[in-house]
């Protein structure tokens, strides 16, 4: 049986080791910590975790002050409120002051279940990925989760990081190293590359694997890092296998696949597809149903490699 | 009265001295600070001066009298940090930061213009002094807030000072910040309200009225003064009153005039963001002589 991890908790675990090495990490939270795990940094630290409240607004302005003063401040909340409710304080208390803050989401995307469209940030990316100077993150299972976290605190310079709610099959060994800004092949291929980020990636492998099954050679690269992306791992997928599927859990407007479009249209066009929420809401219901309904199972990410390789001149 | 005796906590004597003396006439320099506040707002075509006349006195009691700092170490870890939340007020800003030898005064002739250190609303990046970037309302306090917490983990004696509009007090995010530095205890914080009782499209009071002020604050946990923001002796009074206040913070509500000192800017709406004419700017520096 695949061995799962929560990303949430293993942020929360990560959070009290780096509190341990660097008395300069401090945690803010907006009254979800048994949520997003940062209890765990407060039952330990307490001096240095700030519950704010309700409020996230102004959490981001004082991890920002707390940043100016020397602080490597980590503030979390869910995806929906970061940066939903303090779009604005992010961009010119963060962003624009050039504050090194960590802001470290979590129940990103429809997977949050039951919950239903107020609490499924499926925006959030386009929003963060808008933002000069930013690095935004989305780590594809708890092994990633624990490295991007201690390289976020490693970075001098704001970062955003979006976790699910949900266990993840773990994909990576131990021996793996994150890069912020680097690509990873998971899976080699040489007629169609799927490029995917968070709770997708497993799915693209899972569809590499169906697709092999008939012939088809499918590459697969986990994209854990948004912002800065990383321009050769994608043109030289497009050159080497002439036809490229995204795969994400957020809106095909402004996220992973209007990011790689971007640089295949400048730089290597091919034929492409997106799996990605199109244009709608999400609602209530398991993850798993959640995940069909909107179309983002690894049967959606293995047909859309079939239409995009049927374009391919 | 002003005490003569009161010297600024400046720990490096030589570092301006002249300006820090305590003999400084802060009657001349405010004077200085709104000639200068006019030109170059005039120069640069747009601004706003009504929200910077009527925080000159603040700003001049705090930097003359009031605050530790170094000019020639912007980033002096000891240093006492004044945030301007009301962004679009940098023109009385960079006024004073110039006066204090933060950047030459011919930049002040640079404000708004392409690539300058002087942006229209105060950004830390470009600006030697500038403690945060604002602009956008209601921002300045929650950052204070973190400056203060950090002072207190590090075990810092800085203060910091926040300077609000009291237009900006219609944006929640002051009132999360005011709920929160109360809720930490902060004590090392003293935030300012230039109540000018005039916001971009007319009086407070009929755009969103804000009275009583006093007790929103003081319902909020907070430790409230009064006084009349164009007063130096009562601002300096204030100002060594919240340094002595314990495990709350202290904010002073400064009664001040929009576009203070120069008679046609006063109590003006329209002088809250356009710049004076040439005759106008010519008017207003006589009336300053």
């Amino acid at each position: 049986m695949t061995e799962e991890l929560a990303p949430r908790e293993v942020y929360g675990r990560t959070l009290v080791e780096l509190g341990r090495e660097n008395p300069d990490i401090v945690v803010l939270d907006a009254d979800l910590k048994p949520s997003t795990m940062t209890r765990y940094f407060e039952k330990e630290f307490p001096e240095r975790f700030f519950e704010v409240g309700i409020a996230e607004q102004n959490m981001i302005g004082i991890a920002s002050g707390l940043a100016a003063s020397g602080k490597i401040p980590f503030a979390s909340t869910f995806a929906v409120f970061a940066p939903g409710r303090c779009f604005d304080q992010i961009r010119v208390s963060v962003a624009q002051a050039k504050l090194n803050v960590k802001i470290v989401v979590t129940h990103a995307g429809v997977t949050v279940g039951e919950d239903g469209a107020s609490h499924q940030a499926l925006e959030d990316l386009a929003l963060m990925c808008s933002l000069p100077g930013f690095t935004v993150i989305v780590p594809a299972d708890g092994i990633e989760t624990a490295q991007a976290i201690r390289a976020v605190a490693a970075h001098n310079g704001p970062c955003y990081v979006r976790l699910c709610r949900p266990r993840l099959p773990v994909i990576f060994d131990s021996v793996y190293r994150f890069q912020i800004g680097k690509a990873v092949e998971m899976r080699s291929g040489t007629n169609a590359t799927v490029i995917a980020c968070g709770v997708l990636v497993a799915s693209a492998l899972e569809a590499a694997e169906q697709l092999a099954r008939d012939g088809v050679s499918c590459r697969v690269l986990n994209m854990p890092t948004l912002k800065p992306i990383d321009e050769a791992a994608i043109v030289k997928a497009a050159a080497e296998t002439g036809a490229i599927v995204t795969a994400e859990e957020h809106q095909e407007a402004g996220g992973l696949g209007s990011i790689v479009s971007r640089i295949t249209a400048s730089r290597q066009p091919v034929p492409m597809e997106f799996v990605a929420i199109k244009d709608v809401f999400g609602q209530s219901g398991k993850p798993a149903e959640l995940l069909e309904r909107y179309g983002l199972t690894a049967k959606d990410i293995a047909l859309a490699v079939r239409e995009t390789i049927k374009r391919k001149a | 009265m002003l005490s003569d005796s009161y010297h600024p906590l400046i720990e490096t004597p030589g570092d301006k001295a002249s300006v820090f003396s305590s003999g400084d006439d802060l009657k001349e320099v405010a004077k200085r600070l709104r000639r200068d506040i006019i030109t170059m707002i005039g120069k640069a075509g747009s601004g706003h001066p009504g929200g910077s006349l009527s925080a000159v006195e603040i700003i001049t009691t705090l930097y003359f009298r009031i605050m530790r700092f170094k000019p020639a170490d912007p980033d002096w870890k000891d240093r006492d940090r004044f945030i301007l939340s009301k962004g679009h007020a940098a023109p009385v800003l960079y006024a004073v930061l110039t006066e204090c030898g933060y950047f030459p005064r011919s930049e002040l002739s640079t404000l708004r213009q392409l690539d300058s250190h002087l942006q229209g609303h105060a950004d830390r990046t470009v600006t030697h002094g500038v403690e945060m970037s604002s602009g956008s309302l209601g921002q300045g306090l929650s950052f204070a807030v973190g400056c203060a917490l950090a002072g207190r983990l590090n075990s810092q004696d800085y203060r910091v000072y926040a300077l609000l509009s009291d237009g900006e007090c219609d944006e929640g995010q002051t009132w999360e910040a005011a709920m929160s530095a109360a809720n930490f205890k902060v004590d090392n914080l003293t935030a300012i309200v230039d109540k000018n009782r005039i916001q971009l499209s007319g009086f407070t009071k009929d755009i969103m009225d804000l009275d009583p002020m006093n007790r929103k604050w003081a319902a909020f946990g907070w430790r409230v003064f009064e006084v009349d923001g164009h007063s130096f002796e009562e601002l300096f009074d204030a100002f060594g009153k919240a340094r002595k206040v314990k495990g709350k913070p202290a904010v002073i509500i400064a009664h001040t005039v929009k576009g203070k000192g120069v008679s046609f800017m006063e109590n003006n709406v329209d002088f809250h963001g356009k710049a004076p004419s040439a005759e106008q700017v010519e008017q207003a520096l006589k009336e300053l002589a």
